[in-house]
């Protein structure tokens, strides 16, 4: 089992190759949607990697508001 | 299609459709790769009757209003048909609000009624449930085994004790109340009546008929007027289906398209720009020759069909593409924001017709659509039939504020005469928008005369409604604007919002008040954020009752900045 500090890790590391970013770029607290300059689709897509990554399904209702990558890792560990 | 001249309800319009073609598809569900359900017409009928008979048996009737809260999925439309069944006005709510927003607008369109998914009901419940609504009885859809309903009964066992009946409605009578926004300040809920639809599905299927077999994609949040009638009572009175899709994910969205054979699906710019984006990809990664052999047919495409659309042609010439998208697409239409000219021309080489149109929920749904007769992606199309539309003191190049007259206009803002009087004026609907008439007919846009933005995804964002936001922050005064409000151009594209600020004496803006500024900036959504601020270096003018003279100050403000002043965050 995961813990919540590895889950967060695992997702930075898939968000900076999805998008294609450096890694040390990203931290826990950013708005994904400032630093990577994405739109709301871009991030979708961006879940349907971490979702395959993990092994689980998120409701798209689960994203609604989130903004963080803090706060989706806590979502993603809810559900693993 | 049946003849809706004979109708004066969407009820009894329904019924007939649910008769007629009782045998015929009319919903799919899915959920990812899974299908979660389908049902013929006769379904439809027998699944919403149930509910239409607990709505009897709680004395709901005639001119009760119920409110639907879900995301797009088959129980919406089987709500919202047992609630016409009754003689109800339907009340749509944007599920995607905060819950206190959705209370607000449940408590302002007094609705007795409220019917809702259960993550919502949760979420709503948890920030303090129905207080100050009229509501009396809840309805949850899909609540797990054993979920505490917070005095809500099961959708799924709704039932009343014997056979509900119809309750007819006259065209004038209300069919529904949506909320066009209003989510912060003033809520402008548009009341529109059976004729309002029934006029409007008579105009969209002259120009775009559905039969049975044509399959809608629904995306679109149904609450939307576009969705509600594109992807509910269209094909509902003609017979065909509507797919719905429970994830909005863009690769599960593009699945559906060969899974289901979709004809037609409505969509905003910027769903539309990703679909261009993914396929700009795919043509980039494609071997050298092979790119070289597509880009010559996308051009001998575009040669053939420059007068108009040949759809079997551009099919045959671009077969992979088409059966990305099913074969079977016979359209796409976008609106609710501006789309750039140039990705509409993409498609159109493509042989995929973009029919973008331009409309608002006051004039109910479209008023203008393109018809590709021929096709002209600087404009928005031609006025629907039945569409008055009259540009309003145009100047030298003929741009004036559009007003549309129509049977399908609205009857009025609920319980808001002032803004009723404002809005439509000796029968014409005054949409705040800038536009000219070209020579064919055609309508250009040209921005807007009102403090507003659009967003590629479609949302109206009045400035206002999110200064709660920025409240608190620690300077003299502020106020939002759109950057197009305060210096108006012509042409449309990128929709900034500004804060207008103005400092205590001697203050100055410090890194503190800037990251102060930036963390309340992130608690918005990403489509309503600020992109820059404006230093104000006088009093704000405002009312006896100290509120901001908005019009004043964006006139001042106009007078004596341009655009460069604006700092960027």
């Amino acid at each position: 089992m995961r813990t919540l500090p590895q889950t967060l890790g695992e997702i930075l590391d898939l968000t900076a190759q999805h998008f294609a970013v450096p890694r040390e770029n990203l931290s826990p607290d950013d708005d994904f949607f400032e630093t990577l300059g994405i739109n709301s689709l871009q991030a979708l897509e961006l879940l349907t990697r971490i979702e395959s990554h993990f092994g689980i399904e998120l409701p798209d209702y689960e994203l609604q508001g989130v903004t963080d990558f803090r706060t989706l890792a806590e979502r993603i560990q809810s559900r693993l | 299609m049946l003849d809706l001249r004979q109708y004066s309800s969407l009820g009894e319009a329904l019924r007939d459709g649910l008769e007629r073609w009782a045998d015929e598809v009319c919903l799919i569900e899915a959920d990812r790769e899974r299908e979660n359900a389908r049902l013929t017409y006769r379904q439809f009928q027998e699944a919403a009757l149930p509910l239409a008979g607990a709505l009897e048996e709680c004395g709901f009737g005639p001119d009760h209003r119920a409110a639907i809260l879900m995301s797009n999925q088959s129980k919406w439309l089987i709500s919202a048909y047992a609630i016409f069944y009754r003689g109800g006005v339907l009340v749509p709510l944007d599920f995607k609000l905060t819950p206190q927003e959705q209370r607000a607008l449940l408590a302002h369109s007094k609705a007795s009624v409220l019917i809702i998914e259960h993550y919502l009901w949760r979420a709503l419940v948890a920030a303090g449930g129905l207080e100050g609504t009229s509501v009396e009885t809840v309805w949850v859809t899909e609540a797990p085994p054993g979920a505490d309903l917070a005095g809500a009964f099961r959708w799924e066992e709704a039932k009343g004790k014997g056979n509900p009946s119809l309750v007819r409605r006259g065209r004038e009578d209300w069919a529904s109340i949506v909320y066009s926004s209003g989510t912060g300040g003033r809520p402008k809920g548009c009341v529109m009546t059976h004729e309002n639809y029934l006029e409007q599905c008579i105009a969209l299927t002259a120009l775009y008929p559905f039969w049975p077999g044509v399959r809608y994609l629904s995306i679109l949040p149904t609450n939307h007027a576009i969705d509600f009638m594109v992807g509910f009572i269209g094909p509902f009175v003609c017979g065909a289906a509507v797919v719905h899709l429970r994830t909005l994910r863009p690769e599960y969205v593009r699945e559906a398209f060969p899974r289901y054979k979709i004809t037609y699906m409505s969509l905003v710019p910027l769903v539309l720009k990703n679909l261009e984006r993914g396929l700009k990809e795919r043509f980039a990664a494609l071997p050298s020759h092979k790119r070289f052999i597509l880009n010559t047919l996308i051009g001998l495409n575009r040669l053939l069909t420059r007068e108009r659309p040949h759809l079997k042609l551009s099919r045959w010439l671009l077969g992979d593409i088409h059966r990305a998208f099913g074969g079977e697409l016979r359209a796409l239409f976008v609106g609710g924001a501006f789309t750039e000219a140039s990705t509409l021309q993409f498609f159109y080489d493509l042989g995929i017709l973009v029919g973008n149109g331009y409309g608002l929920t006051e004039a109910g749904t479209a008023v203008t659509l393109n018809d590709f007769n021929p096709f002209r992606p600087d404009t928005v199309g031609k006025p629907l039939p039945g569409m008055e539309v009259r540009i309003l003191q145009p100047d030298a190049e003929g741009i004036g504020e559009v007003a549309v007259r129509s049977k399908t206009v609205m009857s009025h803002y609920l319980d808001d005469p002032e803004l009723t009087a404002e809005t439509i004026v000796d029968g014409w609907l005054m949409t705040g928008d800038l536009g000219r008439l070209n020579a064919g007919g055609h309508l250009q846009l040209f921005g807007r005369k009102k403090n507003m933005i659009v967003t590629e995804g479609g949302k109206n964002i009045y400035p206002e409604d999110i200064e709660t936001v920025f409240e608190g922050l620690p300077v003299k005064e502020f106020c939002l604007f759109a950057a197009n409000y305060l210096w108006p151009q012509r042409g449309l594209g990128k929709e900034p919002l500004v804060l207008v600020w103005h400092l205590e004496p001697g203050q100055s803006v410090s890194d503190a008040l800037r990251q102060e500024l930036i963390l309340r900036n992130r608690r918005l959504p990403d489509f309503k954020r600020i992109s820059g601020t404006l230093l104000w270096e006088r009093d704000f003018p405002r009312t006896a009752s100290l509120k901001i003279k908005r019009t004043e100050l964006a006139e001042d403000i106009r007078k004596r900045l341009d655009r460069s002043a604006v700092v960027s965050l």
